[in-house]
């Protein structure tokens, strides 16, 4: 039995193999692909005209534009701010470092529900910063900037926690060598540290646009929901599933899944490329 | 070595100190930054989780403790339970099996199966609920099927598990593939050489190898499914006492403005979440060589 070849797998003394792999593969199959599956099914199922049209609804693309441009929002606010605290978290050492990484993963335990809720009773206007924000004639709750608020709050580890590895093996001799050159802090930051950074940089800031544009919990609080102005797309298909809007709600989610496919295949060439030219990243 | 053979007295010359080495930035430098990373940190992160706690005790301790025990909110919390128990190990044995077929053996396709694994971190919560009501529901394919026979699976608490191992499929696998396929499979070939049969070897073997790993994924799983909300959401119904979570109870409090009473059923989720860190970062500390796969093994 052994003796017979199989070519698309190479041979091994261990067990198993048959048994866990077909587990995997029912198992995947049965609770994540064959749902999916049932939503292309039935988005293919509306024909492409009908399909078009409730793609195309202006209250749809509202929707998908702001879940969209929140999401870049805030990803840029984290692509930014997490390359500094990657960077302060591994090159400085200080009072209460452990304690700052530990808090980073925060956003990822506490469940999405606790944040909206905790976000909105902080920036609505009789809160504890939307008081302050209030004479300035800044609204932030109830408002597109509570979504980049909460957005910015759910997607905040995946750049700190790409960034970091990749950070902490960059060759110092890199940087002594940029010195020695004659480079200026500067110009090493910007041309030997940054360069090295880009990959994981770009993989963080697609992880976080990913996460931020399905995000659903966190956003309703605070949000207001008001068509047109503040409806994300996700809640735009609960609230077709609570019409019974079947064809609209799969529509809508079949545009959203296709763009989440996209950004997929995106985040993979990224740390393809990654692997290929810097030989490292996960 | 020179100036010795030659006889010549040895002068070391001291390298000139600037006031810092060439790859760190000047001091007012590296504390504006660290000042501004506590800020920043501390106005988006620790706000937040402070916010909770001061609004969960603001009616008073005893007010806090009733809506706990209020028997909706109780109601609540065993179904969180319940889900989490079934969603949980249910994924573990998955995430053992896949991390063990991708991590140990070779074949076409590895990376597709990779890849799969971890899709439903890039679907939105809310099409992972949407996707049971359509196979499911009462207009969905299995609809009819289920409604002939009586099963309900669409708000009810099927759908919910189903929705909650949707959304922590990948947690388990992803924390096991990294090491195993680091630590390779040298010492299983040992102990199978040495006449211990498959499962002894993957009992006493591998089992021991990862199972701070194993704890690791387990932990991350349990916390997002005790706190899962959009999927669930979608598929539960909304029904008090019945298919209510935690986190949708503490939706249905907040919108009826009940926000002490909500903030009360937050703040269990959020010590979870604490307790989810500081386990976390313990387990980091302590075994940071058995979780991490970039450490040998």
């Amino acid at each position: 039995m052994r003796g017979r070849a199989r070519t698309w797998r190479k041979r091994s003394v261990l067990p198993g193999f048959g048994l866990s792999l077909g587990f995997t593969i029912a198992y995947l199959g049965l609770v994540v692909l064959v749902p999916l599956a049932a939503l292309v099914i039935k988005s293919a199922g509306l024909g492409a005209a009908e399909f078009w049209r409730l793609a195309t609804d202006p209250r749809t693309l509202a929707a998908l534009r702001l879940s969209f441009g929140t999401a870049l929002v805030a990803a840029t606010i984290n692509a930014v701010f997490g390359a500094l605290i990657a960077w302060v978290l591994v090159r400085y050492r200080f009072f209460g470092r452990r304690f700052l990484d530990a808090v980073i993963d925060l956003p990822f335990a506490l469940p999405t529900a606790v944040a909206g809720i905790a976000l909105t009773s902080l920036y609505a206007p009789n809160g504890w910063v939307g008081q302050f924000l209030q004479p300035l004639g800044l609204k932030v709750a109830y408002a597109p900037a509570g979504i980049v608020v909460a957005l910015t709050f759910v997607s905040l580890p995946f750049v700190v926690r790409t960034v970091e590895p990749v950070l902490a093996e960059i060759d110092r001799e890199l940087e002594e060598a940029a010195a020695t050159l004659g480079a200026s802090r500067a110009q090493t930051m910007f041309k030997v540290i940054v360069p090295a950074l880009l990959p994981a940089l770009l993989t963080g800031f697609a992880l976080a646009l990913a996460r931020a544009v399905g995000e659903y919990g966190s956003v309703i609080f605070i949000a207001g929901n008001i068509p047109y102005v503040s409806e994300i797309a996700p809640l735009l298909i609960v609230i077709r599933l609570e019409e019974f809007d079947y064809a609209g709600a799969t529509a809508v989610a079949a545009v959203m899944l296709a763009i989440a496919f996209v950004m997929l295949f995106v985040i993979n060439l990224l740390q393809a490329w990654s692997r290929r030219r810097f030989g490292y990243g996960s | 070595m020179a100036a010795e053979l030659s006889g010549a007295p040895l002068r070391i010359s001291r390298p000139v100190r600037r006031g810092r080495s060439a790859t760190t930035e000047a001091p007012a430098v590296r504390v504006a930054l660290v000042g501004l990373v506590f800020v920043f940190l501390g106005f988006f992160l620790m706000l937040p989780l402070v916010a909770v706690f001061v609004e969960a005790l603001r009616g008073g301790i005893s007010a806090y403790l009733a809506a706990i025990v209020e028997p909706d909110a109780l109601a609540a919390i065993r179904l969180t339970l319940i889900v989490a128990a079934i969603a949980v190990p249910a994924n573990m044995v998955f995430g053992v099996a896949a991390a063990w077929a991708v991590a140990k053996f070779e074949f076409k396709g590895k990376s597709l199966l990779v890849t799969l694994i971890d899709l439903p971190f890039s679907v939105s919560p809310v099409i992972s609920g949407l996707v049971y009501v359509l196979l499911f529901g009462a207009q969905g394919f299995f609809g009819p099927f289920l409604d002939a026979h009586g099963v309900e699976i669409i708000f009810a608490v099927p759908g919910i598990v189903l929705a909650t191992i949707f959304v922590t499929f990948p947690f388990v696998a992803r924390e096991l593939i990294p090491l195993m396929q680091e630590q390779g499979s040298g010492d299983e070939e040992a102990a199978l050489s040495l006449g211990a049969s498959g499962f002894t070897t993957f009992l006493l073997v591998t089992l021991p190898n990862v199972k701070w790993a194993l704890l690791y994924g387990v932990l991350l799983c349990n916390a997002r499914a005790m706190g899962e909300f959009g999927a669930v959401s979608v598929v539960s119904g909304h029904i008090r006492g019945l298919t209510n979570t935690m986190p949708l109870h503490v939706e249905i409090l907040y919108n009826e403005y009940s926000f002490a009473a909500a903030f009360a059923v937050a703040s269990l989720l959020a010590l979870l979440a604490l307790f989810t860190l500081a386990l976390k970062t313990f387990l980091e500390w302590r075994f940071a060589g058995a979780i991490a796969a970039e450490r040998a093994h």
